[in-house]
C-alpha cells in the first residue's frame, strides 16, 4: 500500500508502543502495590502469623497458639515438605488455590484439608516422630495404614 | 520492555523494526486486563481488611426500650438477615414443617400452616383426651411464627388460655418492665394472671433481639423470670445458694441458657396461672415428676380414664442437659446458631433451625466426617428413638383402653387408683420424649431409657388391672 506514507506507520507504531509500555507499567505498578499491601512477602517466610493474614485461617492459628506444637513447629513444618524445592512448590500451589478460593468464596465451610495436603502433614508427623512411629506404623488389616492425625487431631491445633 | 525505538544506524529505520501494531494492541489490552484483575483483587483485600478492623457500624442508638428488631437490624444487618429467615418452613426426617396452604377465615387469617401432628398420629388424641392439645397440635414452626401460631391455634377456642403463655410466645421484656413499673418479675406475675387476650394487647413482636441481648454491649442475658427463678431453684437443689444467672453464668453457659429460657418443661401454678419451671429436685424426668407429685399438680383429668395426668412441654433444655453434647460443653448455639463467615467477619447464624439442615457448619466444625455420614448418624439415633416411642405409644393406648373398659364395667376409684397412677407416670415419661423437639438426639440414651420405663409403667398398669394383688415397681 504505497499510498500510506512510511512516516505515519512509524508514528502510530510509536504511539502503540508507548501505550503498551504504559499499560504494562500500570499492571506492574498496581501488582507491586497489591503485593506489598497484601503483605505478599510474608508468605515466603516462616512466620505462622502470615497464614492468618487473610482471616480465613484465624481459628486454625488461634488453635495452634493454644496447642502443644506451638513451641515445636510452625505451620510450614507440618504443612509443607522438608526440602527447599518441595516447600516452595507447595507454597506456590496452595498460595494460588487459597487466593482463588478466598477471593471468590468458592470453598467448603468449615474449611477442609485436601487429600494431597493431608498426605504432606502425615509424612511430616512421621519424619519428626520417626523413633516412635517406626515401632507402631505398619499395615493394619488389608494394607490399611494408621493415620497419626485421626487420633491426634488436637496436636497441631487445639480443638 | 516494548519495541526498541533506536535501531542500529546501518539498518533503515521503519515499521519493520517496531513490533507490529496488532501485537502492540494485544499487549496493551492484555496489560489493561491484568491491571483490572489486580485492582479488583486489591479492592477485595482492602474490603476484607476493613471488615476485620470494624465488625459493626453503629447507625442507630439502641437502648433498653428498643423492641423493634428492624432497628437493631440497622446496626447488625447480618444477624437481622438470619433472624428474618426463621420464616422458612423446611422438613427434616422427623421434625421441621412443610408449608401447607389453607383458606384464611375471619377467625384465622393464616394462609399457611404446618401439618397436624394429631392427624399424623391419632394415638395422640387418645393420650390427651379431655385436654386442649387433643383439639389442635401441629408441627412447630420457626421463631417468626411464635406469636401468630399461638394466637390462632384452635386450643384458644376450647380453653381460656392465660397470659403466662406469652412469656415465650412474644417479646415480653419491655412489656414486663412497663407493667411492673421497672420490676421485671412483678410485670411477669401481672401478665401471667391476665387472660391471654388481654395480655396479648400489651405485646407487639415475636421474640426479638432485646430478649437475649443487652443493648449497649450485646452481651447475652436472660430476661425470662420463669428461667431466672427456675435455674435458681435448680442450683439450690445442688447446694448452690443465691444463684443469679445474669451474674454467675459463664459466656458459654449463656449460649445455652438464653435458649433454655423457653425450650423447657413448665406448668401453671394455682388459679393465677403463675408460670413455674419444675426444677426444684433436678432436671431429670423422674425428678420433675416427683416435684409434680409432691405439689399434687394435675394438668387435667383424663377424659377416658379419670386419671389426673400431666402434659410435658418441649423439655429440650432438660433433655440436652442429660446428653453427651452438654457434657462436652457444646452449647445450643454451637449447633443451632453456628458461626458463619461473612467476608472477614464471623457472625453467629441467627437463622435458628435444625442442625440437620446445616450439617457442615453445625457438625463438621468438630466432627471430621462427610455430611452424608453425619446425617446418617443423627437419623439412625432418631429412627431408633422413634421406633421405641411408637411402642410406648401403643402400650399407653392399651392401658388407657383397659382402664376405660374397667371403668365402664363399674370398677370404682379405689380399684383404679394404681392403674391410673401408672398411666400418669407412663404418659408423662412418653410425652417427655414425644414433646421434646429432637426425637431423642439431644440425649439418645436418656430418651431410650425414659421410653423403656414408659412401656414398663404402661404394661404394669395393665397387669394391675388384672391382678389386684400386683405391686408395681416404680424406679425413683
Amino acid at each position: 500500500m504505497p499510498a500510506i506514507p512510511r512516516g505515519t506507520g512509524a508514528v502510530s507504531g510509536t504511539v502503540l508502543s508507548l501505550l503498551a509500555a504504559g499499560a504494562i507499567g500500570a499492571a506492574a505498578g498496581t501488582g507491586g502495590f497489591t503485593f506489598v499491601y497484601a503483605r505478599g512477602a510474608s508468605y515466603l517466610g516462616h512466620d505462622a502469623a502470615a497464614c492468618a493474614n487473610c482471616h480465613i485461617m484465624q481459628e486454625q492459628y488461634a488453635g495452634w497458639l493454644k496447642g502443644s506444637h506451638r513451641s515445636a513447629a510452625v505451620c510450614n513444618d507440618c504443612h509443607t515438605p522438608a526440602g527447599f524445592l518441595g516447600k516452595y512448590a507447595v507454597k506456590g500451589l496452595n498460595g494460588f488455590r487459597h487466593s482463588f478460593a478466598f477471593t471468590t468464596g468458592w470453598f467448603h465451610e468449615p474449611i477442609q484439608i485436601t487429600a494431597f495436603n493431608r498426605g504432606i502433614t502425615e509424612r511430616r508427623c512421621r519424619e519428626c516422630h520417626a523413633d516412635i512411629v517406626d515401632q507402631v506404623a505398619g499395615p493394619h488389616g488389608r494394607g490399611e495404614t494408621v493415620s497419626c492425625i485421626r487420633c491426634h487431631a488436637s496436636a497441631g491445633h487445639l480443638q | 520492555m516494548t519495541g526498541d525505538p533506536t535501531p542500529p544506524a546501518t539498518e533503515p529505520a521503519g515499521p519493520a523494526r517496531i513490533a507490529s501494531p496488532r501485537i502492540l494492541a494485544v499487549v496493551a489490552v492484555a496489560a489493561a486486563g491484568v491491571t483490572l484483575a489486580v485492582a479488583a483483587l486489591l479492592v477485595n483485600i482492602f474490603e476484607r481488611k476493613q471488615e476485620a478492623r470494624s465488625t459493626f457500624v453503629r447507625v442507630v442508638a439502641l437502648d433498653d426500650t428498643t423492641q423493634d428488631p428492624a432497628r437493631w437490624g440497622e446496626d447488625f444487618p447480618q444477624e437481622y438477615d438470619g433472624y428474618r429467615r426463621t420464616v422458612d418452613m423446611v422438613r427434616t426426617r422427623f421434625g421441621g414443617s412443610e408449608a401447607l396452604p389453607r383458606v384464611p377465615t375471619a377467625a384465622d387469617p393464616r394462609d399457611t400452616v404446618s401439618p397436624s401432628r394429631l392427624d399424623a398420629d391419632p394415638r395422640l388424641r387418645t393420650m390427651w383426651a379431655g385436654y386442649a392439645f387433643a383439639r389442635d397440635f401441629r408441627e412447630e414452626r420457626g421463631h417468626a411464627y411464635m406469636l401468630e401460631d399461638q394466637l390462632y391455634t384452635e386450643r384458644q377456642a376450647v380453653a381460656q388460655q392465660p397470659g403466662s403463655c406469652l412469656q415465650c410466645h412474644a417479646s415480653v421484656y419491655v412489656p414486663y418492665l412497663r407493667a411492673g413499673g421497672g420490676d421485671l418479675v412483678r410485670g411477669f406475675r401481672l401478665l401471667n394472671a391476665m387472660h391471654y387476650q388481654d395480655a396479648r394487647r400489651l405485646v407487639q413482636y415475636p421474640v426479638s433481639c432485646i430478649d437475649c441481648h443487652e443493648p449497649s454491649t450485646m452481651q447475652l442475658r436472660v430476661t425470662r423470670p420463669g428461667f431466672i427463678l427456675g435455674i435458681r431453684a435448680f442450683k439450690a437443689s445442688q447446694g448452690i445458694r443465691d444463684y443469679d444467672v445474669n451474674r454467675d453464668a459463664t459466656r458459654q453457659e449463656m449460649r445455652s441458657f438464653v435458649c433454655g429460657q423457653c425450650h423447657v418443661e413448665y406448668y401453671f401454678q394455682g388459679p393465677e396461672k403463675q408460670l413455674v419451671y419444675p426444677w426444684f429436685n433436678g432436671l431429670r424426668v423422674e425428678q420433675i415428676l416427683a416435684y409434680y407429685d409432691s405439689v399434687g399438680q394435675n394438668d387435667w383429668v383424663h377424659a377416658l380414664t379419670g386419671a389426673g395426668v400431666l402434659k410435658a412441654q418441649h423439655p429440650e433444655f432438660e433433655m440436652w442437659n442429660q446428653g453427651i453434647h452438654a457434657r462436652s460443653g457444646v452449647a445450643c448455639a454451637d449447633c443451632h446458631m453456628p458461626y458463619l463467615r461473612v467476608g472477614a467477619m464471623k457472625v453467629s447464624d441467627h437463622h435458628v433451625r435444625s442442625p440437620l439442615l446445616n450439617v457442615n457448619r453445625s457438625c463438621q466444625t468438630c466432627h471430621r466426617f462427610s455430611e452424608e455420614e453425619l446425617l446418617a448418624r443423627a437419623e439412625a439415633i432418631q429412627e431408633r428413638v422413634f421406633r421405641l416411642r411408637n411402642q410406648a405409644m401403643d402400650a399407653l393406648v392399651g392401658l388407657i383402653g383397659d382402664i376405660e373398659s374397667a371403668r365402664h364395667s363399674g370398677r370404682g376409684d379405689a380399684d383404679l387408683a394404681t392403674p391410673r397412677s401408672l398411666q400418669r407416670r407412663a404418659q408423662f415419661y412418653l410425652d417427655f420424649v414425644e414433646a421434646e423437639n429432637s426425637t431423642g438426639f439431644h440425649a439418645p440414651q436418656e430418651a431410650q431409657r425414659i421410653l423403656a420405663e414408659a412401656v414398663n409403667y404402661a404394661r404394669q398398669g395393665q397387669i394391675a388391672l388384672r391382678d389386684r394383688s400386683f405391686r408395681p415397681s416404680v424406679a425413683r
